[in-house]
């Protein structure tokens, strides 16, 4: 019988997914820092949810629990979606959205290795759209906050909605600076009065600016361990920056810096967490190329035209959308085959 | 290890492995000599092409050397007589294949004399090249990298192209085996001698030596044999497949040979150590291929390499290695990476034999179960032929054998690399062999349902054309009849004319027509509608050809793939070599 290979070398897909749990640990550490200890909330959470809604749909579609609750993916999901959240959202909110996530965009279609949309993504589209108020309330990082809540206090305001008496939710809360720059450019103002604002650090928004940065150590990890390639986030990172420049050079009064586009709102937790799911993009060299741009370009498109302070989860959807296309057109040339 | 100096470019092929070498175990003992077997079993098929025709019947007496079957039709090769004793049966035996099929072998029992019968040695620097060439037909010559093609084929001069440079295969690449490490450590100058045959033999004027670099041994040997020549050493990177004939051209020359063309086509030639080693001896001492060396490795007390007769039953082998560990389950022939499970220990010894590896549950794990596919593209980061083996693995699991024909899934070499990345543990190669056995079953089908259309419109165009000479008589007697009277010498040249005309006609208008149904029915699978019965009728084909052999689609359940894995094998045994001829012509050897 011809059963060759023998041997093999690869990590399992837990390995690898675990990895990228690892690759997560300073951005939230960072997050921690700057917004509170709610956020574990949320990720404990999301986790619980995602593996609870997991082995429920892997039982009800018959199929063995242990090794695909063992791969890890699901908590990869629910890590990514409630990172993207705002962290001190009511309770119910990650709840519903890991739900969607699992149940919905991965488990419906198949479960790991079939679903053609990145979960976490779908999970924040479907909770952006139906609870767009929510959605948009960021706490103040805690060095801007009027009053600093607590993680206790947190708690409560995760569980109960309850705020500490006299704080009031506009004290705790504040536009995230991607939301800022664009209401205030549609109040007229210019750009160089609006980063004034105590808003904004140096790179991007100020305490979000340490996440961001924080997460892209993480992403340089997991292209050191092999486990993403260079070909997405160069390629996002780098569309990104040169759309945002060109639009920068030629109106600096009114378009962001492309150092801001890139330290802002979900930029590298997208170049190196969103984008590189590999069951939802595409698997060519060029094909990366071409998905990491186009998510790039609709961010920047929905950022700055877009009724949504952020674009990626939009940007990656569609995208996904177009993986068969890309795939199918960037198919390298075989060996021995000419171009 | 030493370092090795490398001035000559080196071309790079996309990915490659480097599986663990696991060399060392079994060159630490020089190449030994095997104590005469009690008896041989000769498989007559151990090359690819056509089953040899028997020359001897059971209670012959033959000596060492002497010629049991010979080559018949293009592409087969001889068997001879391994040492000298009795024929004492001819009949069906397992052989080491992985289809586990039994085959005629022929058996012989020696006499321990091992007398030779007079050997012709041949003065082949001043003999003729198609002489000498059509001589190699009785030298039961084969690739001895593994790929078991005939050698006289691949020097045959067929007018095409001019050989230029002659590739001598040297690389090794699988883990394991050592067999021509050991060969060019010992006897880098028989080598030498042989590629000087082949080089002469093809009129190649240019000779490079590909080595990986962990054998050193082998290439300093190498380096020191070559040095009054110009034949070049190249020292290849060690990266699995580089041992792989059109990965071996391109590293050492950057030729990509087109996939749809043979080496000897671009003015190359691949040969591997071992062969030309056959070669020299066959012409410079006039022995013809008997014995082979072979690995003995893996879970044996003493792994060893032995120079070991065609036919020695392994279990001689095994001995000889210091005898198995008692938690040895099976034997592997080949490498790790392309070898297959022996269906049984009792098997002989063949000419593809360049290593056994005893294995055992330590030595070679049972792969995890499969995961599904998360496309994280690993496998084409490893693939040496550039293919996409997460978009092939896609179609042949979802029987969307176009796509896979598309995404030039017979380019795929079956090398194992993409297996042996995956971190789903899917056994990509075997969906690989899958899709391309049921590849090859449908189009056998159509070319038999395309032959069975032809004849059949022949048939209705020869009753067409046969009622039509029936009136057409009929019409000229009742004209005789009546025309009785007229003169008989006119008549009879305008009748025959006439009749010959009508007939013609008669004829053409009856091909016109078979022609237009022809065309007609070429035409019809343009159809929708027809397109659509014929995807259905080959899916029944293939169902009923699955039902025949008790398996269903391919699915991850172990049980299942071990199934496909027999069907396949059994498919591969049954269908004619010649469909992989074009394939082996150049692979390995």
């Amino acid at each position: 019988m011809n059963r060759s290979p023998y041997i093999s070398d690869a990590p399992s897909v837990g390995t690898m997914m675990l990895k990228v749990l690892l690759a997560l640990v300073p951005g939230i550490i960072a997050y921690v820092w700057v917004f509170g200890g709610g956020i574990l909330v949320t990720l404990t959470l999301a986790t619980t949810t995602a593996l609870l809604a997991e082995a429920i749909m892997l039982k009800l579609r018959k199929r063995p629990i242990q090794p695909f609750l063992s791969d890890f993916s699901a908590v990869i999901t629910a890590w990514l979606l409630a990172l993207a959240i705002p962290p001190l959202a009511p309770w119910w909110l990650i709840v519903v959205g890991t739900l969607f996530a699992i149940v919905v965009a991965k488990q419906l279609y198949g479960g790991l290795g079939y679903n053609p949309f990145n979960p976490a993504m779908i999970g924040y589209a479907v909770l952006l759209i139906s609870f767009p108020a929510i959605m948009t309330k960021w706490p103040a990082a805690l060095e801007l906050a009027q009053t600093k809540l607590g993680f206790v206090d947190q708690l409560q305001f995760i569980f109960g909605g309850l705020l500490p008496q006299d704080v009031k939710l506009d004290a705790v809360t504040s536009a995230t600076p991607l939301d800022y720059l664009k209401t205030q450019l549609t109040l007229h103002h210019d750009l160089a009065s609006i980063k004034q604002a105590p808003l904004f650090g140096t790179l991007g928004g100020k305490g979000g600016e340490y996440v961001t940065i924080a997460y892209l150590l993480g992403g340089l990890y997991l292209w050191q361990q092999k486990i993403i390639s260079w070909h997405l986030p160069t390629a996002f990172l780098a569309s990104l920056a040169l759309v945002s420049g060109v639009f920068w050079l030629v109106n600096p009064a009114h378009f962001a810096s492309p150092l801001f586009h890139l330290f802002s709102g979900a930029s590298m937790l997208c170049a190196f967490f969103i984008i590189t799911d590999p069951v939802s993009g595409p698997t060519t060299p060029k094909g990366k190329l071409w998905f990491a741009t186009g998510v790039a370009l609709i961010t920047y498109l929905v950022r700055v035209y877009g009724g949504y302070p952020d674009g990626v989860a939009f940007a990656v959807i569609f995208m996904n959308i177009c993986v068969p296309l890309i795939d199918a057109g960037t198919q390298p040339r075989v060996f021995g085959h000419k171009k | 290890m030493n370092a090795l100096v490398n001035f000559t470019k080196i071309f790079k092929f996309n990915g490659g492995v480097h599986p663990p070498e696991n060399k060392a175990q079994s060159t630490q003992l020089p190449i030994g000599q095997l104590p005469l077997p009690e008896k041989l079993v000769l498989p007559l098929r151990q090359h690819v092409g056509n089953m040899p025709k028997i020359k001897v019947s059971v209670g012959n007496k033959v000596l060492k050397g002497q010629l049991l079957a010979e080559a018949e039709g293009a592409v087969s090769a001889a068997i001879h007589a391994p040492t000298s004793g009795t024929v004492t049966a001819i009949e069906d035996a397992i052989i080491p294949h992985p289809s586990g099929l039994p085959d005629r072998c022929i058996t012989i029992t020696p006499d321990g004399k091992d007398a030779w019968m007079k050997r012709q040695p041949q003065d082949w620097r001043n003999a003729d090249r198609k002489t000498l060439v059509a001589s190699l037909r009785l030298s039961g010559i084969v690739g001895l990298g593994g790929a078991t093609f005939p050698t006289h084929i691949k020097l045959r001069a067929d007018g095409k192209s001019d050989v230029h440079t002659l590739i001598i295969n040297a690389a090794e690449c699988e883990p394991y085996i050592t067999c021509d490490d050991m060969l060019m450590r010992e006897r880098a100058d028989e080598i030498v001698k042989g590629i000087e045959i082949a080089q002469y033999l093809l009129g190649a004027k240019k000779v490079l030596i590909g080595i990986e670099d962990n054998k050193p041994e082998a290439a300093a040997a190498m380096q020191a044999a070559t040095a009054n020549t110009a034949m070049q050493v190249i020292i290849v990177p060690t990266l699995y497949p580089s041992g792989d004939a059109r990965r071996l051209v391109h590293l050492v020359l950057g030729t990509e040979i087109p996939h749809d063309k043979r080496s000897t086509e671009v003015g190359l030639q691949v040969f591997n150590v071992a062969t030309v080693v056959a070669l020299r001896r066959y012409f410079e001492l006039g022995e013809p291929s008997l014995n082979r060396i072979v690995s003995m490795t893996g879970n044996v007390n003493q792994p060893q390499n032995f120079e070991v007769l065609f036919g020695t039953p392994l279990p001689h082998l095994v001995k000889a290695a210091g005898g198995a560990k008692p938690d040895t389950t099976h034997y592997i022939m080949g490498g790790p990476m392309m070898g297959f499970d022996l269906p049984d220990e009792m098997v002989p010894i063949t000419k593809a034999a360049n290593c056994i590896i005893a294995a055992s549950p330590t030595l070679f794990e049972p792969p995890p179960p499969a995961m599904p596919c998360i496309r994280c593209a690993r496998c084409a980061d490893a693939c040496p032929v550039n293919l996409q083996p997460q978009e092939l693995y896609w179609f042949a699991k979802s029987d969307n054998f176009e796509k896979a024909n598309d995404y030039k899934l017979f380019d795929c070499i079956e090398c194992g690399a993409c297996s042996y990345v995956c971190p789903s543990n899917i056994p990509l190669v075997q969906y690989y062999r899958y899709a391309k056995s049921e590849i090859i079953a449908i189009d056998k089908a159509h070319e038999a349902a395309d032959l069975a259309r032809e004849r059949n419109d022949f048939r209705l165009a020869r009753i067409e054309r046969e009622k039509l000479e029936r009136a057409q008589k009929h019409a000229e007697r009742a004209q005789a009849a009546k025309t009785e009277a007229t003169p008989e010498t006119n008549s009879h040249t305008d009748a025959g004319d006439a009749q010959k005309s009508a007939k013609q006609a008669a004829i053409t208008a009856a091909i016109e027509r078979a022609k237009a149904a022809k065309a007609a029915a070429g035409i019809a699978p343009k159809n929708i509608a027809d397109a659509g019965e014929n995807v259905k009728k080959e899916i029944a084909e293939i169902d009923a050809r699955r039902q025949a052999v008790g398996i269903e689609k391919p699915a991850i359940d172990k049980d299942k793939q071990a199934k496909i894995a027999a069907a396949i094998e059994r498919a591969k045994a049954a269908k004619a070599a010649a469909a992989a001829a074009k394939q082996n012509t150049e692979k390995k050897d």
